[in-house]
This record gives C-alpha cells, sequence and structure tokens, in this order.
C-alpha cells in the first residue's frame, strides 16, 4: 500500500449534512474518496456510515422525510444538485447490498437487466457483456452451466456475487458496498474480501463494514464515525497503528462499540 | 458500444413514469368513485319512496304491496336480531376455537384445523341456504323446537320469546345458520392478534403460576380486545349483509312477533324474494331504500371495525 | 385449607374453560363436516351425465344444468377479466406511491368496506345504473356486477403481496439507475406475482358462489343462451329458484349444482393456498 496524497479524489465530501425529518444524523461531514482505491467507513451502530454511503448515490432519495444538503462532488459534478440526472447518477455509481438481493429472474436476466437500461446490445454483446461481469464477480465457473435458472436458487454467497456481478455489469466508476459480507458465511467473506482487491484496479471502491478488522484487511483508507460526526479519515495503516483521536483509539482497542 | 442520448432517455422515461403514476392513480380513485356512485344511485332510487313516507319508513311495520304502503321497521328488525342472535352464539365459539388454536392443539393440526375452519367461510351462502332449508330446519322442527317450546316457552320473560309452532323456519333458524357462518371470520382475527400477543407477555403470566385458562382470560384477552371488537364488528358486518342463506330459511314473513321461532324478514331476504316481482316505482323505490338502509348501517358496522383494528395495528407498530 | 381450596377452583375453571374451547372447535367442524356430507348426499346421485349435457328443464321433466354451468363460467371470467387488472393496479398505487398524501388511506379505508360490503346491494346498484337504461337483464350486468365484488379482493392482496416485497430489493433497482415504473414492472410487481395470484383465485372462488349480485343483474334465462346482451342462466340462481320450489326434480337439480359450485369453491382455495405455500417456500 502506497503512501501517495489523495490529489485527485473520486469523490469530495463537502459540508455535507444529513436529515431524517428534524434527526440531524450527519453533521458537517467533509473528506475524500480517492480514485481506484478502497475506502472504508467504520463506527458504532447508528453512527451513519450507511447514511453517509447511502447520500452518495442518493438512495435515500426513495423516502419521503429525508434530505441532504451540503455538496458532493463526483468528478467536479455536485451529486446533490437537483438538476442531476437521478438514473445516469447511478449508472455511474453502482450498489451493492446487506442481504443479497437477486431479482425474481434467471441469472442471465439478472445482470441483463441494469445494462438494458442504458445500451442497446445485440444479444452476442449481452452475451459477452454478461460473461465478463461474471467473470470479474468471479462467479462465471459456478454458474456458466446455469444462466437460465432462477437466481434465488443460489446460495447465499454466490447471490451477493451475483449482486455484484449485476452492478459492475453496468460499467459503474464507483461501487457502494454497504455491509456485503454481514449476512455470509467465513468462506464466502474471505471470497468477496478477494474480490474486493481485484476489482479496485479498476473502480473506486466505499464499503461500509461494522467489522473493523474486515476493514483493515480490504482497505486503503479509513474513515471513523461517531454519532453522525466524522472523526478521523486517512490511510488505514495509520489509523489502525497510529490513530491520532483519542475516540478512535478506544474503538479501534476494543473498549467500546 | 451505442448508448441512447441521455437526454431522449431521461425524458422518455420521465413520461413513462408519470403515465404509469397516473394509470395506478386513476384506477385508485375508481374506487372512491364507484363508492360515491352506489351511494347516490341508491339515494336516487329511493327518492320516490323517500318522498312518500318520510323518516316515518323507519318506524312503520306496514308492508302492503297492494295499497302501496311500506314501511322498513320489520325488516329492519329482523336484520339486527339475526345478526344479535348470531353475534351472541358466534363469539363465544369463535372465542373457544381461537383459544384451541393458538394454545392447546398440537402443531402439527394447527394448520389443517385452522384451514378446515376458513373452509366454512368459503362455502358459498346458497350451499348454506340449502342445507339450512333441507336438512337443518326439518330436524330442528322435529327435535329442538318441541323441546323449547315446552321447556323454555313455558318460563316467564323469556318464554314468549321462545314459543310457535315448530315449522322449521324462522328467526331463531336464521341466527343459528348466520352464527355458523359469521364464525370463521371472527376466529380468524381472533387469531391473528392472539398470534401477535408478545411470547414474553404470556410467559410473564405463566411464570407467576396462572393456569392456561387464566393467562388468555386474563392477560391476552385484554391486551388484544380492541383488535377482538373490531374482528367482533366485522363479524357483525358479515352478518347484516348476509342474504341467500337468511332468505331460505327465515320464512318471509311480513310481520312483528315476539316469538323467534316465528318467520320473519330481513332486508337483504326481502329484496331478494320481493325486488324482481315488484310492481310500480313505490314498490321498487321502497325497496331500494331498503338497500339503501342496509348499505348505511354496514357502512357504520365495517367503518368502526377498520377503526378499531387500524388503532390495533398503530400500537403493534405494523402498517396496517 | 382456603389456599388449597382456591387452587382446587382455578384448575377446575382452567380445565372447564379449556373443554368449552376444545368443544367449540369440535362445534365448528361438526357443522363443516356436516354440511359437505349433506352435499355429497344430495348432490352425488343428482349428479348424472345428463347435467352437463342438457339445458335447465320446464317443471317436471327430467334436464341438466349445461346452460347455467356455461352462463357462470362465462360471467366469472369475464367479471374477473374485468374486475383484475383495476385492482392490480389500484393496489400498486397503495403500496407504492401511496406514502403521501391523503388518498391512499382513503381509498384503503374505502376498499376494505367495500370488501365487506353486502353484495346484494351491488347487484342493486348494478341494477340502477345499467338494467334500468338497457331495460333488460343480461349477462353483461351480472358480470359487472361479479366484478365489483372481485376488485376489492385483487386491491387488498395486491397491495399486501407488494409491501411484502423487501424494499432492499427495489433499492438494488433503483440503485441500478431503473426508472420507478420499471422497478415496479419488472422488480417488485414480479416478485409479489404469486401472491398476487393468489388473491385473484381467491377472488373467483369468491364470486363463483355468490348468488345475490345476480338476482338483478343476469336474472335468469331457461334456455341456452351465448349472447351476453340477455339474461343468462347461472348455477347460483337457478339453484335459489329450484331449491325453493316445490318441484323434486327441479330440487335435485338444485342439489347437483350446488354439489357442484362447493367442488369448483374449495378446489379454488386450496389450490390458493397451495400456491402460496409455495411461493413462500422459494424465497
Amino acid at each position: 500500500m502506497s503512501t501517495e496524497n489523495i490529489t485527485t479524489p473520486k469523490i469530495v465530501v463537502k459540508d455535507l449534512n444529513f436529515y431524517y425529518g428534524n434527526y440531524r444524523a450527519l453533521k458537517d461531514i467533509n473528506l475524500n474518496i480517492a480514485e481506484k482505491m478502497v475506502t472504508a467507513f467504520i463506527g458504532p451502530s447508528g453512527c451513519g456510515k450507511s447514511t453517509l454511503l447511502r447520500t452518495f448515490n442518493r438512495m435515500y432519495q426513495l423516502y419521503p422525510k429525508q434530505k441532504a444538503t451540503g455538496e458532493i462532488l463526483l468528478d467536479g459534478d455536485n451529486v446533490l444538485d437537483a438538476k442531476q440526472d437521478l438514473n445516469m447518477l447511478r449508472a455511474k455509481i453502482g450498489m451493492v447490498f446487506q442481504k443479497p438481493t437477486p431479482f425474481p429472474m434467471s441469472i442471465y436476466d439478472n445482470i441483463a437487466f441494469g445494462v438494458k437500461l442504458y445500451e442497446n446490445l445485440s444479444k452476442h454483446d449481452m452475451e459477452a457483456r454478461v460473461e465478463w461481469a461474471l467473470k470479474k464477480a468471479a462467479l462465471w465457473a459456478e454458474v456458466k452451466d446455469k444462466l437460465k435458472q432462477s437466481g434465488t436458487g443460489l446460495s447465499g454467497g454466490q447471490q451477493q456475487r451475483l449482486c455484484i456481478a449485476r452492478a459492475i455489469a453496468v460499467k459503474p466508476q464507483v461501487l457502494l458496498l454497504d455491509e456485503p459480507t454481514s449476512a455470509l458465511d467465513p468462506i464466502s467473506t474471505a471470497h468477496i474480501e478477494k474480490l474486493i482487491d481485484e476489482l479496485k484496479e479498476d473502480f473506486t471502491i466505499v464499503i461500509v463494514t461494522h467489522n473493523m478488522q474486515q476493514a483493515a484487511r480490504v482497505s486503503d483508507f479509513t474513515a471513523y464515525m461517531y454519532l453522525g460526526d466524522l472523526i478521523e479519515f486517512g490511510e488505514t495503516s495509520a489509523v489502525f497503528t497510529n490513530p491520532k483521536r483519542k475516540e478512535t483509539e478506544d474503538y479501534i482497542t476494543g473498549r467500546f462499540g | 458500444m451505442p448508448m441512447f442520448s441521455h437526454e431522449a432517455r431521461h425524458k422518455r422515461q420521465a413520461v413513462f413514469d408519470l403515465l404509469f403514476r397516473t394509470v395506478t392513480r386513476l384506477s385508485a380513485f375508481g374506487v372512491l368513485a364507484l363508492l360515491a356512485a352506489i351511494i347516490i344511485s341508491l339515494v336516487v332510487g329511493s327518492m320516490p319512496a323517500i318522498h312518500a313516507f318520510g323518516l316515518g319508513f323507519l318506524t312503520s311495520p306496514e308492508w302492503d304491496p297492494v295499497n302501496d304502503k311500506f314501511g322498513a321497521l320489520i325488516p329492519i328488525i329482523g336484520t339486527l336480531v339475526t345478526s344479535g342472535i348470531a353475534l351472541l352464539i358466534a363469539i363465544p365459539v369463535s372465542f373457544g376455537i381461537a383459544v384451541f388454536l393458538t394454545e392447546l392443539s398440537p402443531r402439527i393440526l394447527r394448520r389443517p384445523l385452522g384451514i378446515a375452519i376458513e373452509l366454512l367461510a368459503g362455502i358459498p351462502s346458497i350451499i348454506y341456504g340449502m342445507w339450512g332449508l333441507f336438512v337443518f330446519a326439518p330436524l330442528f322442527a322435529d327435535h329442538v323446537e318441541p323441546w323449547l317450546n315446552n321447556h323454555i316457552g313455558t318460563l316467564p320473560y323469556i318464554g314468549p320469546f321462545f314459543s310457535g309452532p315448530p315449522m322449521g323456519i324462522g328467526i331463531l333458524t336464521a341466527s343459528i345458520i348466520l352464527s355458523i357462518m359469521v364464525i370463521p371470520f371472527i376466529t380468524s382475527v381472533m387469531r391473528d392478534v392472539f398470534d401477535v400477543v408478545p411470547t414474553l407477555l404470556k410467559e410473564s403470566a405463566y411464570g407467576l403460576g396462572a393456569t392456561t385458562w387464566e393467562v388468555m382470560w386474563g392477560v391476552v384477552l385484554p391486551y388484544t380486545k380492541v383488535g377482538v371488537a373490531g374482528g367482533i364488528m366485522l363479524g357483525l358486518g358479515r352478518a347484516l349483509g348476509e342474504t341467500m342463506a337468511v332468505t331460505f330459511v327465515i320464512g318471509n314473513a311480513h310481520e312483528i312477533t315476539r316469538s323467534l321461532l316465528m318467520p320473519g324478514n330481513s332486508i337483504s331476504s326481502a329484496l331478494a324474494n320481493e325486488f324482481t316481482e315488484a310492481v310500480g316505482d313505490l314498490y321498487t323505490s321502497s325497496l331500494i331504500e331498503l338497500g339503501l338502509i342496509l348499505f348505511f348501517i354496514t357502512f357504520v358496522v365495517l367503518s368502526i371495525a377498520r377503526y378499531m383494528l387500524y388503532k390495533l395495528g398503530q400500537r403493534e407498530g405494523s402498517h396496517t | 385449607m382456603k389456599n388449597i381450596d382456591l387452587y382446587t377452583r382455578r384448575r377446575i375453571v382452567n380445565s372447564l374453560g379449556l373443554s368449552v374451547s376444545v368443544l367449540a372447535m369440535i362445534f365448528g367442524l361438526f357443522w363443516l363436516c356436516w354440511i359437505l356430507l349433506t352435499l355429497l348426499e344430495h348432490g352425488l346421485p343428482a349428479l348424472t351425465g345428463a347435467v352437463f349435457s342438457k339445458m335447465t328443464p320446464p317443471p317436471g321433466s327430467s334436464g341438466g344444468l349445461v346452460n347455467a354451468i356455461s352462463g357462470s363460467l362465462m360471467m366469472t371470467v369475464l367479471g374477473t377479466i374485468i374486475g383484475t387488472p383495476i385492482g392490480i393496479l389500484a393496489g400498486t398505487y397503495l403500496a407504492e406511491f401511496g406514502q403521501r398524501g391523503w388518498m391512499a388511506p382513503i381509498t384503503r379505508f374505502i376498499n376494505d368496506i367495500l370488501l365487506s360490503a353486502p353484495s346484494i346491494v351491488i347487484g342493486l346498484f348494478v341494477y340502477e345504473i345499467y338494467v334500468v337504461h338497457v331495460k333488460h337483464f343480461s349477462g353483461w350486468a351480472g358480470a359487472l356486477a361479479l366484478a365489483i365484488l372481485v376488485i376489492p379482493i385483487v386491491i387488498r392482496t395486491t397491495e399486501n403481496m407488494l409491501r411484502l416485497v423487501p424494499s432492499t430489493l427495489r433499492e438494488a433497482a433503483a440503485a441500478l439507475g431503473a426508472p420507478q415504473w420499471k422497478v415496479i414492472n419488472f422488480v417488485t410487481l414480479r416478485a409479489a406475482r404469486a401472491g398476487i395470484l393468489t388473491g385473484v383465485l381467491l377472488a373467483v372462488a369468491r364470486i363463483s358462489g355468490e348468488t345475490a349480485p345476480l338476482l338483478f343483474t343476469s336474472l335468469n334465462n331457461q334456455f341456452w343462451n351465448s349472447n351476453m346482451d340477455q339474461p343468462m342462466a347461472n348455477l347460483p340462481v337457478v339453484i335459489f329458484q329450484f331449491a325453493m320450489s316445490p318441484y323434486e326434480d327441479w330440487q335435485r337439480l338444485a342439489w347437483a349444482g350446488a354439489l357442484l359450485i362447493t367442488l369448483s369453491v374449495l378446489t379454488l382455495n386450496i389450490l390458493a393456498r397451495v400456491l402460496f405455500r409455495q411461493s413462500a417456500t422459494t424465497h
């Protein structure tokens, strides 16, 4: 892991505040996400890490009483701008959730669903894209003979890799992973962590995890959050071995949380 | 890789989104429109009768097609009495069945028995009517009614309610059959609300040494009383509107009698029996006004039921 | 001493209460079995081949129920075809778009009332708005009345089934950038389709046995009629007419019809349950 500075961040978060109704869940967040690196958000339950992640692709917009103020710049464009085409934004930013969410359709159709939203591919090209996505998600070998079978018939770990393949297939620039392995067994978890390491060659990855050790294993940068505040942010190795703030040290050493 | 132009795509998707939302909205609105249409059409159809009889319609026991004099009192009383007695029978039975299914029954039997009770709700009304007329009523007339006449008909105060010629058909028969029809509805709601009582609550009671009956009667029932009341109102709403079963066995008589063993009339059975034969605007209109009254009564009862179940849902924190 | 008396009393009350409970269960089952047995006893002998090949006869002669069966089938199918799409669309509105505003809660409330409203009033309503204007009874009117009965049932089940779809599934589709109408049509509704189908089956079961709404709309027809614009024979009204009559032939046919209706209703009910349980296990 090099100690390069984040000179050209992929995402710049400026003075971000987030509200559930009147409750302020995120307080003046400022941070930069490095391109083609893995950034982890860690912190105890309720600290706002998932909330922060979900502002990046404006997932909160599905729900009436949630709103965000401030700026989130993706390659310079403000994501929170009302004029932003939400669907195009979500083409650039992909998301994988805590529980695997295969659509009720075949494995092939699951992957093709997102691609069809944006591109008009020939059957041959679509098949190639599906194969590419599944290979990138390290799932191809296991499902190549049963592409027409329902996605819900796979094991938990396979389903999650399917969801990752689905997110990758539309060729986003950023991948948001919201506790992607919390519902999986240790072996599947190991697979996915290895996958994350490979994926960061092509995608900027932000991962939320309640498992500190996972953050230490997979990420290049770590942000520690507590009750809506960003307490500390820096290179993972530094944050874990030499935290600057006492709160960070308390959390990392397990004094609470 | 060929891509759709972003602008065109965005606009097209927005149009489809709006279209879809509008179509679903219109369909939902259709439900409201339907209710309004029903009320309006019933009121319009009742106008001649309303003009002719006014409020006196509700209290007049007359029903004279020949002289065009009509009153709703007998059918209304018939509807209320049959439904009332039906509930009187159905409520304790439903409670018993619900207790059985939630606490007593062995696990494997729970589903099949539950389904069996729900099948009672699935049997069409007309089947109940036929069974009532051909099988139940004769047996009732031969075996039960003479007994009632002899043993209860002679008691003071309640005697007159239970004396009368043992014809089999009549208000009591209709009420009993109605109660059987209503039991599955009340049972179903009771089971649902009993099931969501927090196990911790029941365990606390058991932990104090309470018997099963004491837990059900003293803890579960009070805890679920709003839901139970809602379920009872739902059953009442059903009973009030029940047509075919009642029509077969109630006897279609337009007379007030005190005896439950005598034939009577309910609003729905009057409509079923007489509507297609009704000649004359006033006759038809009076029948429609009966329908309006029935709709109004069931509307009120069902609203109360819905409100109570809604309150219960709120308390549970579920979205109803 | 006093404590033991109290304890014994409590135990007696408990035993009594629980016995009453068991009795209640038996009470309920008793009626179910009695009714079903009666149906079989009177209906099976009457269920001859003629029932399916001959038409409803004038009193005193033999015949069948074929025109009534076909009329019932036609109106049931038509009523379902008309009512189901409206029900699914409205149910979708309530589940997917109904978070804000006043319309959804009120529609839900009204729908629940219509669900349990007396079906004879619905028949009266269709009579008033349709039959009176075209001045004759018809199969269309009957189908319309049945459709009005179908709609609240389908709305209720569609909404409930859509609500059961986990929100993360919707979010996953939205995260890919799918517009809302695609999320609902291709993901959410698809995920709920088994449950929605169950609702439709239950609605069909319900209207198959309904008599009251047909009394003033399709009325009845002694003969074969495939013209929807004329009064249509149907099983429930035929049963009503034949059962209340003094003629033995007619009463026999009524029992056959009753058995037919009950069998189809119970089959549909059980089918719906099996379907629903199957879909629940594959998720």
